[in-house]
């Protein structure tokens, strides 16, 4: 791959070209190229060869393949209150650098984004010193405290994307009924977080032989599944627009699949690490792999991946939580929770790709045009007038993971050493170059 | 004169005791036969060994404990140790020092053997890789309490001659027992026939993958057994619900002599302590001529030097 000149401008007009192009929206993959103009894709497909870029800057793609940039959708920003952790600049560096154009952030800072202001404060922050496009989740009760609704009209007219209890269900049923028939009215999609409180209690892992072993209290997968039966009944009774933040289980993906059968129109994620890690890789209590929900068996992971395949699961998201090193290094009960993953999402997506149980287009769709449709977002697909937020990607270059070298200010990443095929040579915003391998990469 | 030159030498390549788990069978019977030597010099009027002359022993608790830590004292002494004991009450742990941050102080004192028991389980071995001396595991969590296998197999190697075959019952609250977890480990590695008796609320989640049989009746799981392992019930599994009295704890799964009568006639009654009469076991079975609770803290001291012993051969600077 060769840049000629670096693609800035967005008034200017920019030429992808001998690209191979994924459009996962409508199954595209042929050869081509791809015209920017201000910033929008103008023209893409076969046609585009260097004689159709006129005056625009050549980029020659080297028949790599050019997708659209992924879109993020669970991503926890120390941004308010935890910046020595991660701030919205660090955040999007690293997703650039992953190829993810796009992030969805959580409200669980401080203050907890549950007020218009604030959503307005992070939408202005991240316009000011993110490189990428960064959305805002608000609270959809005050404070994340469950105790009473938020605004979620006036949040979603500041510009909140969605809405979540964070890194808690909402166990009150009669106030989660509220909530998803409330923000109906406003076409709000919710995020919820399920595990049943009770069941979880002072739980930190999966519950089973492993746990037990290791003398830690489990949490088992009805924590999970009885609050996704209640929240599926719950979206059938209100008619509300329902998302399942994470799924980790085989039952879970049962669950989901029965529901789509029956028509309900509800939508559900996994993270990547729930794709492609269990919980054996906790070992003698490696708190990287410490996560909520926790890592489970290897026939859960599996079925995450055939969830993936089949299109049942709709999203994969990172679930990217940065913790500081004081957090991690503690016993493993007494350890936070989350990993770092939006630098590494791509390429540990790819692995699925790679062992051939999910084909290239299909996984590319739970990463960009799945989370883009929900979101009613005008990226995640090529088309002519769609925003040009690309990522350019090498599929097969081998690497092992250096978290000294991720741009993540935290560094919990449970990927350390991993050994990874694949990564973005090239990440593109608005037709603007934000990451490109050969000057940044290492 | 040391207890090591007397002992048949066997390999031992570890430089911490973090748990059962990762032991082999010979490294097991090695540290019971060792363990049998050093039970005689408890005996003996002239009881102090100069295998740890010169050395510092640490015993840092992080939870209370009696006889553990008066044991591991005891063994460090007899073996001519320098012993010291910190609890978490005096401690800067109390002040908010993390974990790590005692270990880095600690090792810069430079000690040479460290005895650890921490509330949480993988704390101790945590602790063991940030530091550069041994680390002895004196439980931690539900996790592990090696030292406490090993002094009961050895109780039962002496009034059994062997352990191999032997049906072992090990009764209460399997959930939380970090004595339940080591001891299924080291008795299964023995050849013993393991069984857990327990409400199946304090039934651990997957044990029988451990390669146990569960019950939830006294009656049929004490069928047989050779050997009845009692365990501690804490008072706060009634606050939390996971039995609904003591009086009927102790109904179905206190330890009776009609209960026991189940067992082989000559089964042998265990308990590490420390016991609630009346709840987990009857009074008088406990001071059974078959008891032999007792004899299970004599050889705690013995089984506690030998595995200093066994880690000195390793200590740096040797």
């Amino acid at each position: 791959m060769t840049m000629q000149t670096s693609a800035q401008d967005n008034g200017r007009r920019t030429a992808l070209l001998y690209a191979r192009l994924i459009d996962p929206s409508t199954g595209l993959d042929e050869t081509g190229g791809v015209l920017i103009e201000d910033g929008k894709i103008l023209d893409l497909g076969p046609e585009v060869t260097a004689d159709s870029g006129g005056q625009a800057q050549m980029i020659d793609c080297g028949g790599h393949v050019l997708a659209p940039g992924l879109i993020d959708m669970l991503v926890f920003s120390g941004e308010p209150g935890h910046e020595h952790r991660e701030t919205l600049s660090t955040t999007s560096r690293a997703a650039a650098a992953g190829g993810v154009t796009t992030i969805i952030c959580m409200p669980n800072t401080e203050p907890v984004i549950d007020d218009v202001a604030l959503v307005d404060f992070i939408m202005r922050r991240a316009r000011d010193t993110a490189r990428i496009n960064v959305h805002p989740m608000a609270a959809m009760t005050k404070g994340l405290k469950s105790e009473e609704m938020a605004e979620i009209g006036l949040l979603r007219d500041a510009g909140a994307i969605a809405f979540t209890n964070g890194k808690t269900s909402l166990a009150d049923a009669k106030m989660m009924r509220n909530v998803l028939a409330y923000a109906k009215d406003f076409g709000a999609l919710i995020i919820h977080h399920l595990e049943e409180p009770t069941l979880t209690q002072n739980g930190v892992m999966n519950e089973g032989e492993v746990a037990t072993r290791l003398g830690l209290p489990g949490i088992p997968r009805e924590a999970e599944t009885i609050m996704l039966e209640r929240d599926l009944r719950l979206a059938e009774l209100t008619g509300g627009r329902y998302h399942a933040g994470q799924i980790s289980c085989r039952a879970s993906l049962d669950i989901v699949r029965a529901a789509k059968e029956r028509g309900l129109p509800i939508t559900c994620g996994v993270s990547i690490n729930h794709l492609t890690l269990n919980e054996n890789d906790i070992g003698p209590y490696r708190t990287f792999f410490k996560m909520r929900p926790p890592l489970r068996s290897e026939d859960d992971r599996a079925a995450m991946v055939e969830g993936i395949a089949s299109g049942d699961i709709d999203v994969i998201v990172s679930a990217h939580d940065p913790q500081d090193a004081d957090g991690k290094r503690r016993p493993f009960a007494e350890a936070a929770d989350g990993a770092i993953g939006v630098e590494t999402l791509l390429s540990a997506a790819l692995r699925l790709y790679h062992d051939g149980s999910v084909d290239l287009s299909t996984l590319l769709r739970a990463l960009t045009a799945n989370p883009a449709r929900l979101l009613g977002l005008p990226s995640g697909r090529l088309a002519k007038g769609a925003p040009a937020d690309l990522v350019l990607i090498d599929l097969d270059t081998p690497f092992v993971v250096n978290p000294e070298l991720l741009r993540t200010r935290s560094k919990n990443t449970p990927f350390d050493e991993a050994r990874l095929q694949g990564r973005a040579l090239m990440t593109l915003v608005a037709g603007r170059a934000v990451y490109n391998y050969g000057e940044h990469g290492s | 004169m040391s207890i090591a030159a007397e002992a048949t030498e066997f390999s031992f390549p570890h430089r911490h005791l973090l748990g059962i788990e990762g032991l082999s069978r010979d490294e097991i019977v090695g540290l019971l036969d060792l363990a049998e030597q050093a039970s005689g010099v408890s005996r003996q009027v002239a009881k102090k060994r100069d295998d740890l002359r010169g050395r510092t022993l640490i015993n840092l608790f992080f939870e209370s404990s009696t006889r553990t830590q008066s044991s591991f004292e005891l063994a460090g002494k007899r073996l001519g140790a320098d012993v010291m004991n910190m609890s978490t009450r005096t401690s800067s742990m109390s002040k908010g020092e993390t974990l790590i941050d005692t270990a880095v102080t600690l090792n810069a004192m430079r000690p040479d053997i460290l005895v650890v028991r921490h509330h949480a389980a993988g704390a101790v071995e945590l602790l063991a890789q940030k530091v550069d001396c041994s680390v002895i595991n004196a439980g931690d969590g539900s996790h592990e309490h090696p030292t406490q296998a090993l002094l009961d197999a050895l109780t039962i190697r002496r009034h059994k001659g062997h352990i191999d075959g032997l049906i072992v019952a090990i009764c209460g609250d399997i959930l939380h027992s970090r004595v339940a977890r080591s001891n299924i480990l080291l008795l299964n590695t023995l050849g013993a026939r393991v069984r857990v008796i327990a409400p199946s609320t304090l039934i651990a989640s997957g044990i029988s993958r451990l390669g146990v049989e569960v019950y939830s009746s006294m009656w049929e799981g004490l069928e047989g057994a050779d050997i009845v392992m009692m365990l501690r019930l804490q008072r706060e599994r009634m606050t939390s619900n996971l039995v609904p009295s003591q009086r009927e704890y102790f109904h179905f799964f206190g330890l009776d002599h009609e209960k026991l009568s189940r067992a082989k006639p000559d089964a042998l009654i265990m308990h590490p302590g420390p016991m609630n009469r009346g709840v987990e076991i009857d009074s008088s079975v406990a001071d059974d001529q078959r008891s032999v609770i007792r004899e299970q803290v004599e050889m705690g001291v013995a089984v506690r030097m030998a595995v200093l012993q066994a880690l000195a051969r390793h200590l740096p600077n040797h």
